[in-house]
């Protein structure tokens, strides 16, 4: 008997436990729906090592029982390098490069047992917002088709929402496992910065960039993120500080509120987390309304140069017949690199270039510290904070993105505008399921102190044990409807407090124009 | 020509000699086959990050101590644009606005003996790039990166030099400072220091600085001081001839000794610096200064100075010993094994060196130890071998090995010293020399020379010369009283 | 923005563009540029810039080989190799 299409990593794990199924049995049906999804949330699918590793894992259960993730099936976000298995960043740049290296985030998930089935699509070197930045075509959403699954990591969320895979990796820099989190209806956490080794994740920016997990719960973030955090000696900014302890009850914390997000959205979660006995307090985070402009000046600067590395002489794409060196480097790379990773490229060689490096870098840097600052005033008095995920639900294909690029790009930045803020500080945050709005479900982002982690997936953990928003699944499309039957209940079934929603069922919840005090 | 005065600064790239490079594990040996001493980090492979090697701070401590420069609490690394083939991530890891050391200084020694004090600007971190070999490969050009991401210090002199030979003794003694400190092997025909020279020249008297053009990669003393003489004389001939001194990069070609217009490479008007964020902030703590102090060798100069002042040496062979640091080892083991610092001077500055130059021998590897040489010094002092049996017994040891006190022993060299046995060797030559024996007593005293030279040969150089000449005249007073 | 800025950036990030394309995004970068100008109008006189969000230290790494280089694996992607060495076109010092 298989488990069912939605089914947790928990759910699994006491599936092959108990012998209901096995590793291949499971991998075997997981690769099956691959095959079948239309939402073009996978690039590369390694069916035979999968398979081969799967059956590793049943000798395993076989002799030791299961243990860790022995068994379960998973995917990695297409910027983790994979030894052996071509790794793209979405991008034509790297579109047949296998990296010679192993990510440390990917030995350590082979090394407790999970099963990589393939690589996730996701936006071109994890710029954007929307997945439609990808050498391999846009991702869709499960809940709606003609909607984007969100960005970056648009490919494992999409991939998780739809049953695909129990959980992927992804990777945040401005809040792309978050937004695509919330957008897919799934649990998504973006840990503290260095909790996570960078070491062969493609770099976007590197002061910035975090390894996290996506999944259908909080409890299995909290599985996973034991799997893939730990200092490594490989990655210079990885902090070592030890495991994420469990002690935290998750009872009687103060939970602030930034007077300066449209947090409307997030009032019924804060109102049953009142109930669940917490303390509700408003708070300020006053340069919020600066921080997506700090986030795009730094993130881009650092891309710039990140980007360097893609010259068409070691590896990655490498133009027909140079004529001479400088031919070589800006056809390779302007044939190589989409339209949004020029830009950034571009904006941060501009704001890294002389006469500019103050006004620009330098005042980001700047507006960091504030920025961080803010939220250390309000750790102070608070011990989380909680906010919308996003400014909307899951938005139309096309409508920020044009294929001729004729649209206006900051409006996609926009998309960022709650998220960016706890990137800039290095903030742990997750986000969380806490309603559907006309069908789309909607996200809520929990904010920890560095290091925090424990206390934020113990009230994501509370939270899910008296919602069940994070079970709402989408109508399954396809050929393969078989698994989804378990959850078939579940979709129609309300949440035991209304809905989160703002009630007057537009999708767009908010715009984003007030928050980022943009004129 | 005398109404101009030239005015050089030089960015000297010492190579530290860490067994692997700053950021990778990779090794850092020299002369490996093309790129098999890259590793994914020196290719830039995505996804890799950099590690800082902490050999590579702790030789810029000792640098920045030994030089008496300020060395920072907190230093910084930073990113430094521009794209070349030879650089593989597209920018070089390098310190801008916080280097390790700030300040300090060298001095340098004039002909005349005097020394004149240079500053220095800073001394810092940075990573070697790799090499691009223009060779014909069917028109296009070989990138070798085994040497990108070889530690370098970054050694930047104040604009002090007034001339190429003040250039050329300044990173004469440099180089000899930093072999003494164990940091760079000093390899010039490998690379292991190389120098960027900033030249202008002006009126002699003028307290202005003249425009400068900088001359690139400079690899030997030769070229250091052969591109300068041709550069101040190109500028002082542009400003004669009414012209203006262009600010550029220059190149020295050294097959038409001249210099010209660098092009392309390592160029660019904006490398767009900024802090690393792949590497966190480094910070040098006390434990790590007092190892470094700890570690630190007696420096060329106090070296000097002790080789003199203790030692009793002359200036000249103070100098002589010190110029290289092995020589200075070398000779410092062996005069503490001879206890006879002078003896031990003469002998490595003649018959040592002599073979070191004929058998083109390194002087941290003499096949004569210096424990030997110092024995064999021993042994001249208390007289058990002559000066001439020492002599020889110098080539056995550099040729065959061995032991001092065992050759004596098994070959027979033993000085005699015993009276009776010379005793008898005079009475045979006084014999012999009838006519030579009537001179001496006649008061030619210079004759007793040749006679003591035969008793020498009849005792086949063993006897001690000083007894043989003192049995001589006495025998030889004793037959005419 | 202007066009002498633009070729300057594009030099320096080694990008080339066809002129219709150099136009779209010449509006693009005005537009981002308006945005991040907004950074503009705070006071940050007396901050001093933050280049990481954890105040760590740098580790430092002990001076023992850890890398194996097995250089027919990183030059299976390689676009051009010759004798071990990586090949560009043409380069005149």
């Amino acid at each position: 008997m298989t488990v069912g299409r939605f089914a947790t990593i928990e759910d699994i794990r006491a599936a092959l436990k108990s012998k209901t199924t096995s590793a291949v049995e499971l991998a075997r049906e997981r690769l099956d729906r691959i095959a079948a999804s239309d939402l073009n949330s996978f690039v590369t699918v390694c069916e035979e090592d999968a398979l081969a590793a799967a059956g590793e894992a049943d000798k395993r259960i076989a002799c030791q029982g299961q243990t860790g993730l022995v068994g379960v099936p998973i995917a990695h976000k297409d910027v983790f390098c994979t030894a052996g298995v071509r790794t793209t960043c979405a991008s034509r740049m790297l579109s047949e490069f296998v990296p010679p290296y192993d990510a440390t985030v990917v030995t350590k998930l082979r090394d407790s047992g999970a099963i990589m089935l393939g690589k996730t699509n996701m936006d071109e070197f994890a710029m954007g917002s929307s997945n439609e930045n990808s050498y391999f075509g846009p991702v869709s959403n499960p809940w709606d088709a003609t909607r984007v699954p969100g960005g970056s990591s648009g490919g494992s969320a999409a991939a998780v929402a739809a049953g695909l895979v129990p959980a992927a990796t992804a990777t945040d820099t401005g809040g792309s496992i978050r937004q695509p989190a919330a957008l897919c209806g799934i649990s998504g956490l973006k840990p503290t910065y260095g909790r996570v080794s960078r070491y062969g994740m493609v770099a976007f920016a590197s002061s910035l960039d975090q390894g996290g997990p996506m999944a259908r719960s909080a409890e299995d973030l909290r599985l996973l993120l034991q799997h893939m955090e730990g200092h490594d000696p490989l990655d210079s900014t990885s902090a070592d500080v030890g495991p994420t302890p469990h002690e935290t009850d998750g009872t009687g914390l103060r939970i602030g509120i930034p007077r300066e997000y449209f947090a409307a959205t997030v009032d019924d979660a804060a109102a049953i987390l009142e109930r669940l006995g917490h303390g509700r307090l408003e708070i300020s985070l006053p340069h919020t309304a600066y921080a997506t402009a700090a986030y795009y000046v730094v993130a881009s600067a650092e891309a710039s140069t990140n980007l360097s590395r893609y010259d068409g002489v070691r590896f990655g794409h490498r133009a027909e017949s140079p004529v001479d060196l400088d031919d070589l480097y800006a056809r390779s790379r302007s044939e190589g690199f989409g339209a949004e990773v020029k830009r950034r490229i571009l904006t941060g060689t501009y704001a890294l270039s002389i006469g500019y490096y103050d006004a620009y870098y330098r005042k980001a840097q700047r507006l960091r510290r504030l920025v961080r600052q803010d939220f250390l005033d309000a750790f102070e008095t608070v011990d989380l904070i909680l906010a919308p995920s996003t400014p909307s639900t899951a938005f139309e294909k096309g409508a920020l993105v044009a294929p001729d690029e004729t649209k206006d790009p900051t409006v996609m930045y926009a998309q960022d505008v709650y998220t960016v803020p706890a990137s800039l500080a290095g903030l742990p945050a997750l986000s969380i399921p806490c309603g559907i709005v006309d069908g789309l479900p909607v996200g809520m982002q929990i904010i920890a102190p560095h290091f925090g982690e424990d206390r934020l997936l113990s009230l994501a953990e509370s939270f899910q044990r008296e919602t069940d928003w994070h079970q709402r699944t989408p109508a399954v499309h396809g050929t393969n409807a078989r698994a989804s039957d378990t959850s078939g209940g579940r979709y129609s079934m309300e949440g035991r407090r209304g809905s989160a929603g703002s009630g007057g069922g537009a999708q767009r919840m908010q715009s984003a124009g007030p928050a980022m005090g943009r004129s | 020509m005398s109404d101009w005065e030239s005015v050089i600064g030089l960015e000297a790239h010492v190579q530290l000699k860490t067994r692997t490079k700053i950021f990778s594990g990779a090794p850092t040996a020299f002369g490996a086959p093309p790129n098999t001493q890259a590793c994914a980090v020196d290719l830039a492979l995505p996804g890799v990050l950099p590690v800082l090697n902490g050999e590579a701070v702790r030789m810029a401590i000792v640098f920045g101590l030994a030089v008496e420069g300020d060395i920072a609490e907190r230093c910084r690394f930073d990113r430094k644009s521009y794209f070349y083939p030879d650089l593989p991530k597209g920018y070089q890891i390098s310190q801008l606005d916080e280097p390790i050391v700030t300040g300090g200084h060298l001095d340098i020694e004039n002909e005349d003996g005097s020394t004149k004090r240079i500053r220095l600007t800073r001394a810092h971190l940075e990573e070697d790039a790799g090499k691009s070999l223009h060779e014909d490969y069917q028109g296009k050009t070989g990138i070798d990166l085994n040497r990108a991401g070889t530690p370098l210090l970054e050694v930047v002199s104040e604009p002090e030099l007034a001339s190429p030979e003040e250039a050329g003794r300044y990173f004469r003694t440099l180089h000899t400072l930093v072999r003494t400190l164990g940091i760079c092997d000093g390899n010039l025909n490998e690379g292991s220091m190389r120098c960027d020279a900033n030249i202008s020249v002006r009126q002699r008297g003028s307290t202005e600085l003249g425009e400068r053009t900088e001359i690139k990669n400079l690899n030997s003393f030769r070229f250091l001081d052969k591109a300068l003489a041709f550069e101040i004389e190109r500028q002082i001939d542009v400003l004669e001839s009414g012209g203006r001194v262009e600010r550029q990069t220059l190149l020295y070609d050294a097959e038409r000794d001249e210099t010209r217009p660098m092009r392309g490479k390592e160029l660019s008007d904006d490398y767009r610096y900024f802090p690393d964020p792949d590497l966190l902030p480094v910070m040098v703590t006390e434990s790590m200064l007092d190892e470094a102090r700890a570690t630190l060798p007696e420096l060329p100069t106090a070296k000097r100075r002790r080789y003199v002042e203790e030692l009793g040496l002359t200036d000249y062979d103070a100098r002589w010993l010190t110029v290289d640091p092995d020589t200075a080892t070398y000779f410092d083991a062996a005069a503490a094994a001879s206890g006879q610092p002078k003896a031990a001077a003469n002998w490595v500055m003649g018959d040592v060196a002599a073979a070191v130059r004929r058998e083109e021998a390194a002087w941290t590897r003499v096949p004569v130890p210096a424990a030997q040489l110092g024995k064999l010094i021993k042994r001249i002092e208390d007289g058990s071998i002559s000066g001439k049996i020492a002599k020889s017994l110098f080539q056995t040891l550099w040729n065959d090995g061995g032991d001092v006190d065992e050759l004596i022993g098994s070959r027979g060299l033993k000085q005699v010293s015993d009276s009776d046995e010379i005793a008898a060797i005079v009475r045979r030559v006084i014999d012999a020399n009838p006519a030579q024996v009537e001179q001496v007593r006649s008061g030619k005293t210079r004759v007793l020379g040749f006679l003591v030279g035969q008793a020498m040969k009849a005792s086949g150089g063993k006897a001690n010369p000083r007894r043989v000449s003192e049995l001589l005249q006495e025998a030889l007073s004793g037959d005419a009283s | 923005m202007d066009a002498d800025l633009i070729d300057k950036l594009m030099r320096l990030a080694a990008l080339r563009l066809e002129a219709q394309e150099r136009e779209l995004l010449k509006d693009n970068l005005q537009k981002i540029v308006h945005l991040i100008d907004t950074m503009q109008s705070a006071d940050t006189d007396a901050v001093e810039p933050l280049d990481h969000p954890l105040d760590g230290v740098q580790p430092l790494r002990p001076d023992r080989v850890s890398e194996v280089v097995d250089r027919n694996r990183f030059q299976e992607t390689a676009p051009e190799v010759r004798d071990g060495l990586y090949l560009v076109p043409r380069v005149v010092e």
